[in-house]
């Protein structure tokens, strides 16, 4: 096969990973988009592999070992995305790239281990350079997403592991690394391989450590930014292998995962520095929030139970629905869905209210109430609805926590303060359904929970959604 | 719910009426409450109805009726004997029977004994009805000079808890009904608009000056009669109350809370005064009726309509002031009097709760049996100044003149100002393309410089084939940041998976390395990588297309 076919088939690739991505802009067009990003890469593993056998020096039993890995890889894959619970997607997600991240350790230490070609001076260096941070990046994505995987099914404490002197440890793991690179140029395969090894536990070290120092309402950052990073390693591999589809789509791939924390970073006031090194609440935000802690204990919640919701409800015309991850655990979608049908078969105007940082991970939330069938159209974003809290006669949030946080905005003591939330405050009623008075992953104490024209509904958010649906329907 | 609204009878509080006193009064036995006929001519209420004299005689009292004192609210001696009540025929000897005295006006000099009533009332006995204390120091030391306990009526709380025992607020609630009955019977038209036969019937239009209890009382009535009516107010929290009853809501264009200490309208700045005015003298010439219940604790009625005001209406139409005894809201009332000026009847009747008699008695008695209930009805009756209702109510105390209680809580504070939030800043959607505008200049230089001496480097040392694969980099950088930014945050997650699917496209990488023999170490290697990246191929483009399945309109 001709090497400017497959070059032309990689274009072609390419430009269809590109319109996959664009075709993700709306819902209607999301189902085409995936659609050509199968297409590109089926074109592109397919023109690889009459490539690869067309070239003499291949040995079939190296096709079959590849055929092999295809069949039992695309099994699992299969397996896996039929299986996987949509709560579960944040997991999931994590686990996806690590075997990236894994992959591009792989290829880049086989890469070193049969060079293609001889190369000498400058186009040496690059070279081993292009090898050595490819395995670097793929290595911390790929202990680092094992990492985000533990914590988001709780198997690693989710809280942030905060070491004494952190940074100095990263810092320290850095330098090592960039010395063992200096190590490693210059000298020919496979004479330095012990240096890049090395190098590849100090990277996983990195990449643990990095994650572990984050946790909570983070992860939704973490999980993009390990996202980008599987982009990047996915470029590194590009450059070592002089092949610029991979490099295309590393850079696609990077750059998504780059704009994903950076939109999770603005929905929560906080620069993407502060995140991966911050260890959240640690530092300065813990004295105030204390503090306010103690102040808080005299004043005293109105709570109510699931049948005074239901006859709220009845009575509101406008209703918006706030879900967080609580509503994620408890699985309170479907019935959440069956309530807001109820409702809005009597005439009432009922809309869910979706916050940036809502879930696990960006969008966690659309996912799972498109899963529960929620239409697309009455889930809203929180720029699209929050002036509409004003005019709203119920809003209920549902397990959600910091993101209905009225300090954000008016406590400048508050370590939130600053970050956009939902203003549910400003509806005629507010109902929060929480299992108990504890605050949210940021820790911190909500004022909106002792507002007058707030309720609490405590217990399981499953049960208490089941109990509003029973007393909805008892009154039909 | 707690309403907290001004309405058509003055409340005041009077400064430093003394020390406090003891906590508690010791309990007394076998308890005797007097119901006392009115003297002030044209009173026509009593203090208990055949009603709550039994539910008096329940809580464990002895109630004796002066003889005649039901008359005026058409309750007749034999109705309140049946409901278990003494009938006393002695005044004096009425007064001096009981242990509490219960009765609707302060007490006065007695027309037709020649005796002031404090002077009748017995020892160390207690004394509960409307007192007005402000206005009515003589009568406080009248009072303290027979070692009274005194409670004010007019000075119950207004809180919550204390609602079953607001009598202003029951009283103001009948005045404001009956002052659309009061104006509808000097109003020559209907009140609802009619189409007959004969012709077309405009409907009439009314203003109500002031929602508190009166003013939505006599919203309810107006729109009961089926007139228009319009409604003002300078706290803005009433809104919604006005809307609620069917008025519309009028508002000047300054923007001024109103809202004072204890549910009350505070008095207003001279520009807000101004723009008042001009609005009521608007609303003058449109309307047919207009009823003010505008009260300020402690101060004359603020003078709302004027002389100018009244001449612009229609002849024939009717001002009914509520405030009259607090010197009116129109310029031209006369306390008691109704007049005529230049065709426009203005009625500044003091006793329209008394017009209504019955239910005034009635609602005025129910409030009485709640405070004596609080207060431990007979068996375990005490004056407990701990209790708020009881404190507020308080004003002598065995002979005792006290200071005015803790004044009555704020507003509710989502009633309050509030502090103006700092504003939020916007989510990312305005930095789109990455044009971050918080970054500062020297930052920008500063980047700049060093990209254009890595470029410099590049340039000078790298080969023309890493330059080619730098180029595609740096543009499908470019690509994936202008493309990714259009993805609809709803579909967040579907991109993730995605991105992981096409993120596989390592695979390349690997079967580009299987090609060598099956046993070296890098084929391996090489293997291992091809399996990992096509379950992220083959998990994340399926489940991809499963979740975005499920987005359904």
């Amino acid at each position: 096969m001709q090497t400017s076919l497959v070059t032309v088939s990689y274009l072609a690739a390419g430009v269809l990973f590109i319109l996959s991505l664009g075709g993700l802009s709306t819902q209607s067009s999301a189902r085409r988009g995936n659609a050509f990003g199968i297409i590109g890469m089926l074109l592109a593993v397919v023109a690889t592999a009459l490539n690869a056998f067309s070239q003499v020096t291949t040995q079939l039993q190296s096709i079959g070992m590849l055929a092999g890995a295809v069949a039992v890889g695309a099994t699992i894959g299969a397996v896996v995305a039929a299986r996987v619970a949509m709560t579960n997607m944040p997991e999931l997600v994590a686990i996806l790239h690590s075997f990236v991240g894994a992959a591009a350790v792989l290829v880049g230490i086989a890469s070193y281990l049969s060079p293609d070609t001889q190369l000498t001076g400058v186009e040496a260096t690059i070279h081993e350079i292009e090898i050595f941070l490819g395995v670097l990046i793929g290595a911390v994505t790929f202990t680092g997403s094992i990492i985000a995987f533990g914590k988001l099914r709780g198997t690693i404490r989710s809280k942030p592991l905060l070491l004494p002197g952190r940074h100095v440890l990263n810092l320290s793991l850095l330098a090592g690394s960039a010395y063992l690179l200096y190590r490693f140029l210059g000298v020919p395969s496979p004479d330095a391989t012990m240096e890049l090894l090395i190098m590849t536990g100090l990277a996983c070290v990195l990449g643990i450590h990095l994650v572990m120092a984050i946790g909570g309402a983070d992860m939704p950052v973490v999980v993009s930014m390990l996202n980008s990073y599987s982009g990047w390693a996915a470029a590194a591999a590009g450059f070592m292998l002089s092949n610029d589809l991979l490099i295309i789509t590393g850079a696609l791939v990077g750059s998504s995962g780059a704009i994903l924390s950076y939109i999770m970073c603005k929905a929560m006031n906080r620069s993407i520095w502060n995140v991966i090194f911050g260890g959240f609440g640690a530092d300065e935000g813990a004295a105030p929030a204390k503090s306010k802690d103690a102040g808080a204990e005299q004043r005293e919640v109105v709570s109510v139970n699931g049948e005074a919701t239901a006859e709220l409800m009845r009575e509101a015309k406008s209703i918006i629905i706030i879900p967080g991850y609580g509503m994620a655990v408890a699985q309170a979608q479907y019935p959440l869905y069956e309530i807001a049908k109820l409702l809005r078969e009597r005439g009432a105007n009922v809309r869910f209210a979706i916050h940036p940082v809502a879930g696990r991970l960006p969008g966690h939330m659309n996912v799972l109430l498109a899963e529960a069938k929620v239409p697309y159209d009455i889930v809203l974003e929180m720029d699209e609805i929050n002036q509409d809290f004003p005019s709203t006669d119920l809003a209920l949030v549902i397990g959600a926590n910091d993101i209905v946080n009225p300090s954000a905005l008016d406590d400048p003591q508050s370590p939130i303060y600053g970050m956009p939330v939902l203003e549910v405050w400003k509806a005629k009623t507010s109902i929060v359904m929480k299992r108990s008075m504890a605050s949210g992953y940021a820790g911190i104490e909500n004022p909106l929970f002792f507002r007058d024209n707030t309720r609490m509904l405590f217990g399981d958010a499953k049960k208490q959604v089941d109990a509003i649906l029973t007393a909805l329907r008892e009154t039909k | 719910m707690c309403l907290f609204l001004a309405d058509g009878l003055a409340y005041s509080l009077v400064a430093n009426r003394g020390q406090f006193g003891g906590a508690f009064a010791p309990a007394t036995k076998n308890m005797n409450i007097g119901i006392i006929k009115e003297i002030k001519p044209g009173e026509r209420r009593v203090a208990a109805t055949p009603e709550t004299v039994g539910k008096l005689i329940k809580l464990g009292f002895a109630v004796t009726v002066e003889s005649g004192a039901g008359d005026g609210a058409s309750f007749r001696d034999e109705d309140y004997e049946n409901a278990g009540a003494q009938i006393g025929k002695d005044t004096t000897a009425l007064w001096g029977g009981s242990d509490i005295v219960l009765k609707v006006q302060p007490p006065d000099m007695h027309p037709q004994l020649g005796r002031h009533e404090a002077e009748l009332l017995r020892e160390k006995a207690t004394l509960v009805s409307f007192l007005w204390p402000a206005k009515n120091r003589e009568l406080l030391e009248r009072l303290a000079a027979r070692k009274a306990t005194v409670l004010a009526m007019d000075l119950i709380p207004r809180i919550t808890r204390a609602q079953k025992m607001d009598a202003l607020s029951s009283m103001a609630n009948i005045a404001g009904y009956r002052a659309v009955i009061e104006a509808a019977s000097f109003f020559g038209r209907f009140f609802t608009g009619q189409v007959t036969a004969a012709g077309k019937v405009p409907p009439a239009k009314v203003m109500i000056i002031g929602a508190g209890v009166a003013g939505l009382a006599a919203i309810g009535a107006a729109r009961g009669l089926g007139a228009i009516v319009r409604a003002f107010d300078t706290r803005p929290v009433v809104r919604e109350q006005v809307q609620s009853m069917g008025a519309e809501f009028l508002e000047v264009e300054l923007a001024e809370d109103g809202t004072g200490e204890g549910g009350y309208a505070r008095e207003m700045s001279p520009a807000f005064i101004a723009a008042e005015m001009a609005l009521f003298e608007k609303q003058a010439r449109e309307v047919d009726i207009i009823i003010t219940t505008a009260l300020i604790p402690g101060r004359a009625a603020p003078q709302l309509i004027l002389r100018s005001h009244v001449e612009q209406m229609r002849p024939g139409s009717v001002v009914v002031d509520l405030a009259a005894e607090a010197g009116g809201n129109c310029e031209l009332t006369r306390p008691g009097e109704v007049i005529n000026h230049r065709g426009v009847t203005i009625i500044g009747y003091v006793d329209l709760p008394s017009r209504l008699a019955p239910t005034a008695s009635s609602l005025y008695g129910n409030n009485l049996v709640h405070l004596l209930t609080d207060m431990g009805g007979a068996a375990k009756w005490q004056v407990n100044q701990q209790d708020e209702v009881v404190r507020g109510a308080l004003v002598i105390h065995d002979g005792e003149i006290l200071a005015p209680p803790p004044k009555p809580k704020a507003p509710p504070p989502d009633q309050a100002k509030k502090p103006q939030p700092a504003p939020a800043k916007p989510a990312g959607k305005e930095s789109k393309g990455g044009h971050d505008s918080e970054v500062n200049p020297r930052g920008q230089v500063m980047a700049l410089l060093l990209m254009a001496a890595a470029f410099l480097g590049i340039g000078l040392f790298a080969p023309p084939a890493f330059l080619a694969h730098l180029t595609v980099f740096v543009l499908a950088c470019f690509v994936g940041w202008q493309v990714v930014w259009n993805v609809t945050p709803a579909l967040h997650t579907p991109l993730m998976s995605v991105t992981n699917a096409i993120s596989g496209i390592i695979i390349l990488g690997g079967m580009l390395k299987v090609s060598g023999l099956p046993t070296a170490p890098a084929t391996i290697l090489a293997a291992v990588a091809v399996l990992l990246s096509t379950i992220n191929i083959a998990g994340g483009f399926l489940v991809t297309q499963r979740m975005l399945k499920m987005f359904r309109r």
